[in-house]
């Protein structure tokens, strides 16, 4: 009985945590978002040294062979450091949707080079989780029609996408047919955009069907909401220490305790939610049985004391939250992305009681 | 990550689970003479009392905090009593066995584990509740007695027990921490006059407890005089934790599931409206974030390792959480939710509105919310203290 993290996990943890502190962390979101720039090759090239980009990938196909779990506390780092660097569609959904139902051809021809960092790849798994106006694909013999919107890591090279009957596709980003269309999100750190496919040559998955998108599906909730748990303590963090050092009639902010019991609340809400995300992960990698109604649970609960958490840790800073000038907006942002993503609280919630018999 | 136990800790789950096939239907529901000789059993077994060396009335083993646990899941997965509690065992007797003399040992440790010794702690008093160490009830030396005089509050059992465990201040010139002892003695002592305090529940386990000219005799002390606020500090932080069992909310949960499945309003069952099923699976996601807690707490204390913040939260998040899952059930059931009492259409007892009542008064006890938030950010964020206003 071992609920906790080995010494590798942390050192992996403050591993890349170090990287995407050198790498200049809020900074380097902000130039960026100011340049204009939507890719990050530098961060990718760095990350694939430190075996993140291939984490899930066996050492066979020039991985570092890990697990789910690893894959979160990855996740908590770059939503910690809002970090603009391509991470859950190309480091694990695409290798994880290659593992399980590539031929040896294309996980061959794929996976180290996505190890590598020489190929990202985007996932087009929205319309799976409740599609939107009327977006969604068609395949038929091979051939793709449709739309798909909200593309995980959508600045690829390559992208997997799932068709309406839950068949999954190779088909790289310069393929005949294929229209890409940028998204503005109020996320500056996770480009996004739609996918317009009109009779396109796409390579089946053939081992492919709905199971593996519903695993897909909860493995990225799952890393949303380690996004989530990383970005809200950053701004935790951030809170703590504003209301500690700025003082307002003659005594520290953080003494009040207006100001502190704001601070708790965010703590006690928080602190479960890491062992939540960890145990999410867990069962992904070791409790079928549970992995899908508690990647669901982690999502939607981490979701809404992230949404909580960023609210109350910019209030703590008062104007100066609301200004760019501290920059705390960009991880409420990514928060509220992080949020919206492949299923809403709400949502969320109503998958969990179906898949537990509360609906009838 | 591993969430197996050993083959040693699995055998162990197996003579427990033998133990219930055997004994499970001798376990007692109430109170009285079968409670006490089903204690009695339990401790011979070492299912109560179990890591209390043999000398002084307990079953001797190890500490083993897997094996702990075990037995308090098999035992309430077979919904049988695990014996007695109460702040004697709970509270007086890690105490005792930390603090206390050698002769205090075995003369309180024993008949309290048994249950012939049956205790309340007087803690609380009018003025001193959030501000404990506030405490204003004196003991002053005549002879080789200690004079009594003050009254407390909150006291639970208080009608019901034997003996007091009191904190008392004894050293009035010194600074408000440093001038209590930990005092015991009889509440057959003559001074002592017992008022009950009936609360929202209805119920009047908590009484208001007046102390004149109370005798006691001086060597009654657990630790030294002034030392009696280290004393009490020794074990509080086990209360705190214990307020709030996320397997005892995740029982609860499963409850409120099956009323919620066989309630209708308007021919429509609760489950099936989506609101109220919102609700439901909100509080089931945040259950299962604090079970998840749970396990971290678990590993972390096999492991001796302090839990930080993960434990810090326990006593708030626990019983916020718990008085929300009973105001649901209540919410379910319409009218019928305001039922109370000896009464025709009553579900389930009762239990919702009183655990609904209950839970709140557990929000303010034991350190009420407010006072876990500062405990939170002061030693869990390390923020800045109120600057003190007055010195006592």
């Amino acid at each position: 009985m071992e609920f906790g993290l080995s010494e590798e996990q942390v050192m992996l943890q403050q591993s890349v945590g170090r990287f995407l502190e050198d790498a200049g962390g809020l900074a380097q979101t902000r130039a960026l978002a100011a340049s204009g720039a939507r890719r990050t090759p530098d961060l990718v090239t760095g990350l694939s040294e430190l075996g993140v980009m291939g984490l899930i990938t066996p050492e066979s196909q020039g991985g570092t062979g890990l697990s789910l779990l690893e894959a979160a506390l990855v996740a908590e780092q770059l939503g910690a450091h809002v970090s603009p660097t391509p991470f859950i569609g190309t480091a694990i959904l695409a290798p994880l949707a290659l593992q399980l139902a590539g031929s040896p051809g294309q996980q061959g021809l794929w996976l180290p080079r996505l190890a590598a960092g020489q190929v990202t790849a985007g996932l087009a798994l929205s319309e799976q989780a409740g599609g939107r106006e009327d977006a969604g694909l068609e395949g038929r013999n091979g051939i793709l029609n449709g739309r798909a919107l909200f593309v995980i890591d959508y600045e690829a090279d390559l992208y997997v996408v799932a068709d309406t009957a839950g068949r999954l596709y190779l088909v790289p980003a310069t393929a005949p047919g294929l229209v890409r269309t940028d998204l503005t999100t109020i996320d500056v750190s996770r480009p996004t955009g739609e996918l317009r496919f009109t009779g396109v040559v796409a390579e089946p998955l053939a081992g492919a069907g709905p199971d593996l998108v519903q695993r897909l599906l909860d493995v990225a909730r799952l890393l949303f909401a380690a996004d989530t748990l990383g970005a809200a303590q950053a701004m935790l963090d951030q809170a703590v220490a504003y209301a500690s050092s700025r003082e307002q009639f003659g005594r520290p902010i953080g003494s009040f305790q207006a100001v502190k019991h704001m601070c708790a609340e965010m703590a006690a809400a928080l602190e479960p939610c890491r062992a939540m995300v960890w145990y999410g992960a867990h069962a992904l990698d070791h409790l079928p049985s549970e992995a899908h109604v508690t990647a669901c649970h982690t999502k939607a609960h981490v979701s809404e004391v992230g949404t909580f958490v960023a609210r109350t840790a910019t209030e703590v800073h008062g104007g100066m939250g609301f200004t760019d000038l501290v920059g705390l907006h960009y991880w409420f942002k990514r928060i509220g992305l992080n949020r919206q993503m492949l299923g809403g609280p709400q949502a969320l919630r109503d998958e969990a009681a179906r898949a537990t018999g509360l609906v009838s | 990550m591993d969430l197996s136990y050993s083959p040693e800790h699995e055998a162990f789950r197996g003579e427990v689970r033998s133990f219930l096939e055997t004994h499970g239907t001798q376990a007692p529901r109430g109170g009285g003479p079968e409670a006490l000789a089903w204690q009695t059993l339990l401790i011979a077994h070492g299912y109560a009392a179990r890591t209390i060396p043999k000398a002084y009335g307990g079953f001797g083993a190890e500490p083993d905090i897997l094996k702990s646990r075990i037995i308090s899941e098999e035992f309430s997965r077979a919904q049988v009593s695990t014996g007695l509690g109460g702040q004697g065992i709970s509270m007086l007797v890690p105490t005792l066995l930390e603090m206390g003399t050698e002769a205090q040992k075995r003369d309180f440790i024993g008949p309290t584990l048994r249950g012939e010794m049956v205790w309340c702690q007087g803690y609380s008093e009018p003025n001193a509740g959030s501000d404990l160490a506030n405490l204003a009830t004196r003991g002053t030396l005549d002879g080789d007695d200690w004079v009594i005089n003050g009254q407390k509050i909150w006291t639970s059992t208080a009608h019901l027990a034997d003996w007091i465990f009191c904190l008392v201040r004894t050293e009035p010139d010194a600074p408000k921490h440093q001038g209590i002892s930990f005092l015991l003695f009889s509440m057959k002592t003559p001074g002592i006059e017992i008022r009950p305090l009936v609360d929202m529940t209805g119920a009047a386990n908590f009484n208001e407890v007046f102390f004149t000219d109370v005798r006691v005799p001086k060597e009654q002390i657990v630790g030294r005089r002034g030392e009696g606020w280290k004393v009490a500090n020794t074990i509080l932080g086990h209360e705190r934790g214990s307020l709030a069992d996320p397997n005892q909310m995740q029982t609860r949960l499963n409850a409120l599931i099956d009323l919620m499945r066989t309630e209708t309003v308007g021919g429509v069952r609760a489950i099936d409206n989506p609101v109220f099923r919102d609700r439901l699976m909100a509080i089931q996601g945040r259950v299962l974030a604090l079970r998840c807690n749970d396990l971290r707490l678990l590993s972390a204390a096999v492991n001796h390792q302090g839990a930080g913040l993960a434990g810090l939260v326990v006593k708030l998040q626990g019983t916020e959480l718990r008085h929300e899952l009973e105001a649901l059930a209540i919410d379910v059931m319409g009218e019928m939710g305001t039922l109370y009492g000896d009464t025709p259409g009553l579900r389930d007892q009762g239990s919702w509105q009183r655990n609904y009542m209950y839970f709140l008064g557990l929000i303010i006890g034991g350190g009420t919310s407010q006072i876990q938030k500062n405990i939170i950010s002061e030693r869990g964020l390390g923020m800045p203290r109120e600057p003190k206003l007055a010195q006592a």
